[in-house]
Parts: C-alpha cells; structure tokens; sequence
C-alpha cells in the first residue's frame, strides 16, 4: 500500500459521504493534504487534535479529517478555539478558516487572538474571493482585481494577512502557498508546534471564481502564477514587490492557557 | 440579645448627588438590618451612567414578615443630601414620615416639619475627611430608628469596610448617633410629632 | 437527617446578579466568557473573581459579545458547564450562536439583565422588552428554555435550574432577569452543595465506533461525548443526520428537526415551573413575572385585605409558555391582568392561551420604572 493510501486510510473518515465540495484545481485539497502529513509527521494523538472551522469552501475540510472537528459559524472558529484550548489545554487545537473569515467577518476575533496570544494554530486559506457564495469581493481581493461584487475592478486596498498578524502581536507568522507543498508541509508543522498563536497563511487558487473573472485561462496558470510571483522571504531583494514566503515572525511569548494555569495555581497556593 | 421589635413595613429613601456615599450607605444599613439584626430588608438603587456627580438614590424597606414589593412608595423616612433630591421625592414621604437633611445643602425645605444636621460640614471639620459624610447619616439614622442597634450597626460597618478605614468610620458613626441625640431629640418625640402633625394634616383635608 | 438541620448556611446581603454567580457556581459552572455590560457586569465580576480560585475554573473577558457566546460553545463541546451574562444590546449581538447552540445541542446558561431598549435605551434602567427576543431572537424554527426570577433568593435557584435544565435536556437556556431583580439587595443563605439537585449531561454509553453522536439516546436527547474523550465527532451548524455529517435528504432534516422539538415539548410537566398564590378560590388572576410579580403580589395582598377574590399566577418558566395553569386560570377567572414592563409581549401568549374565553386586561410600563403595586391595584379595583 502506498503512503498517500496510508494516510487516507488512518486520518479521512471512510463514514463520511464523499466526494468532497472542492472544485477541480482547487488549491483547499492541498493545504488538507499538508495538514494530515503534519499532523502525522508530528506524531499528534488523533484524540487530541481539534480542527475549528469556519464557513465557506475552507470551513467544509473539517468533516472530511477524523479528529475532533468543528464547524462554526462565519468568522467565529477562533472564539470557538479559544473556549476549547482554555477549558482543556492538553489539546492541539487547529483552526482553519478562509480570508473571508479570518479578516472580515472575523477580522476583531483574529487581532485578539494574536493579541492574548491563545495557544491555537490558525491557518489562513487565502483564495482572495467568496468561492461558495459564487465569487465575492473579499478583503483580500488585490485592488482592480474583478468579482461579482467588483464588477467594474475593486476600488479597496486588500489585507495582507502577515503583516496584520505580525501587527497584532502573533507568537509565530508564517506564509506559504499550495504550490510550494514542501515549504507548506514545513512551516505547518512549526506552525502547530509553536507555544501561543501561529498563524499560518496559505495561498490557495480558487480558478472557478476566481481565475475565470481574472483571465486565467486554466488551472496550471494560476499555480504558473504562484510559482513566478512569490519568492522565499531569505532571498527577496530590495525593490522586488513579489510576495514573500516563509516565516516572518517567531517570538517565544508563553501561551495565554499556560499562563492562566499558573495563575490558578499560584492563587490555589496562596490558600 | 434584645427581643426584636416588630415592624410592618418600613420605608427609607436615602437621596442626595452621585458620589455622596449613598449606595454605600444604603447597602451596610440593608447589611445590618437584614444580617445583624435579623429582619427582613430589601435594598434598591437607582443612578445615572455618571460614577460622580448626577443623581443618586438607594432605597431600604424593612419588615418583620417576607417583602414583596421591594422599592418604595410611602415613605417613613427621607433623608435628602441636596436641594433637588428633597424637591424631588418629598411628595413621597407618607403622613407621619420624617424628613432629615443636610441642613448645609438644604436650604429651602419644602416644609418646615422636618429636622435637620450639617452633615458634610460635620464630616469635614470634625472628621476631616469628607467622605465619611455617609457613615455619619448612618449614625444619626441609627438615633432615628427605635429598632436599630448602635452595636450590631458598628459591627456591620467592621464587616463591610476595608479595615484601612474602620476606625475613621466608627468615629464619624459615633459623631452621627451624638449629634442627632443632641439636636433632634429623643427618636420617640421625634415620630410622636411627626405623627401628630400627620394627623392634623389629614384632618385638615377631611374637612374640605 | 437531624445532623443536616444543625448546619447553619452562610447568609449574605447580596444583589441578584450576585445570586446568579453564586447559583452558577453551586451548579457546577467551571466556565464563563463575557463582555462587560450593564447592568450585567457583576456576574462577570464576581466570576472573575471566584473561578480562577477554583480547581479548574476558567474566566475569559472575550473581545465582544459574539466571541463569548462562541468562546462558551467551544467550552461546552469540551465538556465544560458554560455561562455568559449580558444585557439587551449584547443579547442582539448573541443571537446568532445561541441558534448554532440549539443547532449542535450544546448545553450553556446565558443571563440577559434586561434594561430599558430599544438600541442603547436606558442602560440603567430596568424594562421586560427582551421576552419575545428570547424566544424568537435566533433565526430559524427552534425550541428553547428561557426562564425568569423575581427575588435575590431565587436568582439563586432559577441560576441551578437553567443549568440542570441544559445538562438535561442538552439545549441553551436563557435566564431573563430585570435590573431591578438584578441590582436588589436581599438576604440570601447558600445551600451546602449536598442539599441541592446538580444534574449533568448523558455520556456515551457505547465505544466510539458503535457511538452515533445525534442519535436519540433517552427523552429525545442524545448523549454527549466531550472533544478529546476519544470519539471525534464532527459538530456542524450545518442540518446533520445522527452521525453528525451535514444532510439535506428531507426525511434525515425532518427526523432531526421533529427530534429538537421533542425533547423539550414532551416534557412540559418538568419544564414548566410557576408560583400560585391565593388562586384557589380567585375570580381574579394577576398573570406576572420578574419584579414586577413582586409588585403583583404586594398588590394581591391589598387587595385580599379589601375583600376581593384575587391571586397571582408567577411565570418563572416563561418559554415554553405555560399554557397549563394559565388554561385553568382561563376558565376559573372573571378577568386577568397581564402587567408587564413592555407593551404586551406575555400578554399575547396569555390570549392565544385564553382563546376568547375570558377578559384579559394588560398593564404596560416602558418608562423605564417598575409597575408599583398600587397601579396594580387601581386596575384590579
């Protein structure tokens, strides 16, 4: 038995009814392939992972895993992840939400969680549209960019999600893309490990909503598109506006669970 | 210990200006009556979005048997700390009600059956701490009320402060019971009179 | 039991949102997410305060009002018992995930300390214009538990009740106080934890691979394994079948949806709690609850002294609505009146309840002041 067939047999749920939402060419099923290696890779408890989601084409990758998932509302997985990693610290707690998600609708929950520094891995899969609504404006559209919602080119500057984690105060920050599968594997693995919140962002082509209103003629010019335009963060010159990838910020600030434990005790001590 | 004495309904409104100490006071009065003295107490309060200044009330009912309603309608007892506060709720002192005020900041009663002591003036030159104005109330209201004990309210006032300030507030409590034993009265004259006049006023109306 | 009676509970002169807190902790709360409101706030205070000195208590002051409605889901789905208080502008923001709560049938407590609305309105202030909200407020066709207290003892009590409530049947419940009961000051003695009932969710009876987390375990309600117990289930907002996986298949949807109702609706006898006082031989019934049932009482007792046949019925369940005793009140009574501090959001329960059968009169009061037992009385008079 191959190892792709393995891990499929150990870590989707053969009870779960597939074929899964994902259109053809899209990015999402590459960034759950990266998560189940990690997660194997690290050697985590199945037990003791939980995967948080949102809603949208990323929220639905929760019911395909066999851990412990989630599926919330729009824009609340991290309130959710941070209720479940503060009442059983022992867990790993994994939340994935889309751009819509992370830095819309749920834009407050993730400047918070950064700031409290909440022991939950977030992973952000950035398709830079609404693709289960049909092709929304999001706020990470890039600006002229076209969407149902943009029809005439978006006027608003986009969120760039490293810069506003690294802002807020993530413990760990970090981006790569679902072209970069090796990096991707990399960096989600440190990304879980990490004490405190990481934030991982992974680029994700959405080539039905996306690409068809960008003229991307096919799926292989979207990942073309990937490959030519970000570069390693180590390697980026001065001048080159490509997008970076890698990790861009890896503070050692104890978990807000971890703290809080010692709090308890010191307070339980004092009586 | 002294058998309690039993009381049907007893109403107090202690009003004045947000900052006064009036919420304070209306929770270790309620605390005393209710904990220390055994009777059945409710306390209600009621401010305005300012944590100084603006407006203030606290409202105390107590009674021998279970209360229901727990705010007030006829009161026994208004002690007013500001010209508006005693304009405004006077219309609800009940006949045979007493009406007690800062003599200093009330200046225009709306009546003259009413009795009165400087209490922020007491609080300031005697103490020398203005904030005990309300633990002085306390005191001349302890005079007022045949059913409280000066002891059990003293040692209310030790179990609700914070023991930096004790001794300052047992001192402006004291100052407050002597002062209204030295210039309103025996507390029995003091409801005989107000009886009276509740009396008579009634009187007056039934014969329109 | 002789040794019992000799223990002398600890007595305190306390507000009702102290009550709440008290309530909730006694009850077995090891969580409480909130976002400071008035006047509410005490309860987040004083948890505050006391969790963190607990064996496993935890308190999160949450960046708005939805976070802490999701931060206490997430804590519920671990296992936890969950609570968060907040008052009618946060009440709104909640609505959507106390629908998600009902949806994934997590068990929680949320307070709302109703103060004068709409929008702003008057935040210190007391009002009853939250009871229809309370009910209907999420979106979606749902049932729920909301109950009310009127007194600081029974803050207490409803506080245990809301949460053996949604252990039990595994459902949010709502408990609607009113700033007047909330900021009340009463003497209130704390039970031993052994004199009261503290129930807890059903937990899987089966091992994991036999385990259908939304099947109906007993009385409607499946049983609840907690995240990291071994089972990995998948919770979704989404419409799910009894293993828990999204579904639209009409007759797996229908199942689900006739099972949420079920649980609740079938067991109205254990739901529905009220307070009769002086009804026996009443041909008039004052139909109350929250404070303004403490003015109603006071009102009854005049007018009792006065000659007048008249009683009190006390809704401390509000929803479901108690159509039982307020059916018999129906057909015993002359006329009911309804004082309410809103226009007239029981008051419509208790006609569709009345159905043309006899008078029922309202009392309404939205300037922010507690209806006076004397208004009461001139109504009833």
């Amino acid at each position: 038995m191959s190892d792709v067939t393995k891990l499929i047999h150990e870590y989707l749920r053969h009870n779960k009814k597939f074929p899964h939402v994902f259109c053809a060419g899209c990015g999402h099923g590459i960034v759950l392939g990266s998560l189940v290696r990690s997660v194997h890779a690290l050697q985590l408890q199945k037990d003791n992972v939980v995967i948080v989601a949102g809603i949208g084409c990323s929220g639905r990758m929760a019911a395909y895993v066999d851990f412990n998932t989630v599926h919330t509302a729009h824009g609340r997985a991290l309130t959710f992840a941070t209720g479940i990693k503060m009442a059983n610290p022992e867990l790993n707690v994994i939340c994935v939400m889309g751009d819509g998600d992370a830095l819309s609708i749920g834009g407050n929950h993730l400047i918070h969680a950064a700031r409290r520094n909440i022991g939950v891995t977030a992973l952000v899969l950035n398709n830079q549209i609404y693709g289960m609504t049909g092709g929304q404006c999001s706020p990470a559209t890039p600006q002229g960019d076209m969407s149902m919602t943009s029809p005439f080119g978006s006027l608003e500057q986009p969120f760039d999600t490293v810069e506003l984690a690294k802002a807020a105060g993530a413990n760990f920050v970090a981006r790569s893309t679902s072209f970069h599968a090796n990096q991707l594997d990399k960096l989600m693995q440190q990304a879980i490990v990490h004490p405190g919140f990481s934030v991982l962002e992974a680029l994700s082509p959405c080539p039905t909503q996306y690409g068809r209103k960008n003229k991307f003629r096919n799926v292989v010019d979207m990942y073309n598109w990937l490959k030519k335009n970000t570069v390693k963060v180590e390697k980026q010159k001065e001048g080159d506006t490509r997008i970076p990838t890698g990790v861009f910020q890896n503070l050692d600030r104890p978990g807000l669970e971890e703290r809080y434990v010692e709090l308890r005790q010191s307070l339980q001590a004092e009586e | 210990m002294k058998e309690l004495q039993h009381i049907e309904r007893f109403e107090i409104r202690l009003s004045g200006t947000g900052g006064q100490g009036l919420i304070t006071l209306g929770r270790v009065l309620g605390h005393s009556l209710a904990l220390g003295h055994g009777y059945n107490v409710t306390q209600t309060q009621s401010y305005g979005p300012e944590a100084r200044g603006g407006s203030s009330r606290a409202d105390v009912v107590i009674s021998s048997s279970a209360i229901s309603f727990p705010k007030t309608e006829n009161l026994d007892l208004l002690i007013a700390l500001s010209q508006p506060a005693c304009n405004a709720y006077y219309r609800f002192l009940k006949r045979g009600g007493v009406l007690l005020v800062d003599s200093e900041l009330v200046q225009h009663a709306p009546t003259n059956q009413f009795i009165g002591l400087p209490f922020t003036k007491l609080a300031k030159d005697k103490i020398g701490n203005e904030l005990t104005l309300n633990t002085i109330v306390l005191g001349a209201v302890t005079h007022l009320l045949s059913f409280a004990e000066p002891r059990i309210m003293r040692k209310s006032l030790e179990e609700i402060l914070p023991p930096k300030i004790q001794a300052l507030n047992i001192k402006a409590f004291n100052l407050g019971l002597r002062e209204a034993k030295r210039h309103l009265g025996d507390a029995p004259m003091i409801w005989q009179t107000a009886a009276e006049n509740g009396v008579e006023e009634e009187m007056e109306g039934f014969e329109d | 039991m002789a040794h019992r009676r000799r223990r002398k509970r600890k007595e305190i002169f306390a507000q009702g949102n102290e009550a709440v807190a008290q309530g909730a902790l006694l009850a077995g709360c090891t969580f409480y997410a909130g976002y400071p409101i008035t006047p509410s706030t005490e309860i987040m205070e004083i948890m505050a305060q006391r969790l963190p000195r607990t064996e496993d208590g935890v308190f999160l002051q949450m960046e708005d009002e939805i976070a802490s409605m999701g931060a206490a889901i997430g804590a519920s789905l671990t296992g936890r018992k969950a609570m968060t208080a907040t008052s009618g502008p946060g009440f709104s923001l909640k609505q959507e995930l106390i629908g998600y709560a009902c949806m994934v049938e997590a068990p929680m407590v949320i307070v709302n300390v109703m103060r004068g609305g709409p929008s702003t309105g008057l935040p210190t202030s007391p009002a009853q214009g939250d009871v229809q909200m309370a009910r209907w407020g999420t979106h979606g066709d749902h049932p729920i538990i909301v109950l009310s207290a009127s007194t600081v003892p029974e803050c207490l009590e409803m506080t245990v009740v809301a949460f053996n409530m949604a252990e039990k049947y595994r459902t949010p419940v709502i408990l609607l106080i009113d700033e007047v009961t909330a900021h009340t000051r009463e003497k209130i003695s704390i039970p031993f934890e052994d004199e009261l009932e503290v129930l807890s969710r059903m937990q899987p009876a089966v091992p994991p691979e036999w385990f259908k987390p939304y099947a109906e375990a007993a009385r409607g309600v499946p049983a609840m394994a907690a995240i990291g117990q071994g089972y990995r289930c998948h919770v979704t907002g989404l419409t799910h079948d009894q293993m828990g996986y999204p579904t639209s298949r009409p007759d797996e949807v229908n199942e689900f949806m006739t099972r949420l109702f079920r649980k609740i609706d079938n067991y109205y006898h254990d739901v529905l709690i009220v307070d009769e006082y002086q009804l026996e031989d009443a041909e008039y019934a004052v139909v109350a609850y929250g404070c303004v049932a403490r003015s109603a009482h006071h009102a009854v007792d005049q007018a009792r002294a006065r000659g007048h046949k008249v009683g009190l019925l006390t809704l401390k369940t509000l929803f479901p609505f108690a159509r039982p005793a307020v059916e018999k009140l129906c057909m015993q009574c002359e006329h009911i009146l309804v004082p309410e501090m809103n226009m007239g959001q029981i008051s419509r329960e208790v006609k569709r309840v009345n159905n043309g059968r006899t008078r029922i009169r309202t009392l309404n009061r939205v300037d922010g002041q507690i209806i006076t037992p004397s208004e009461i009385l001139k109504a009833i008079l």
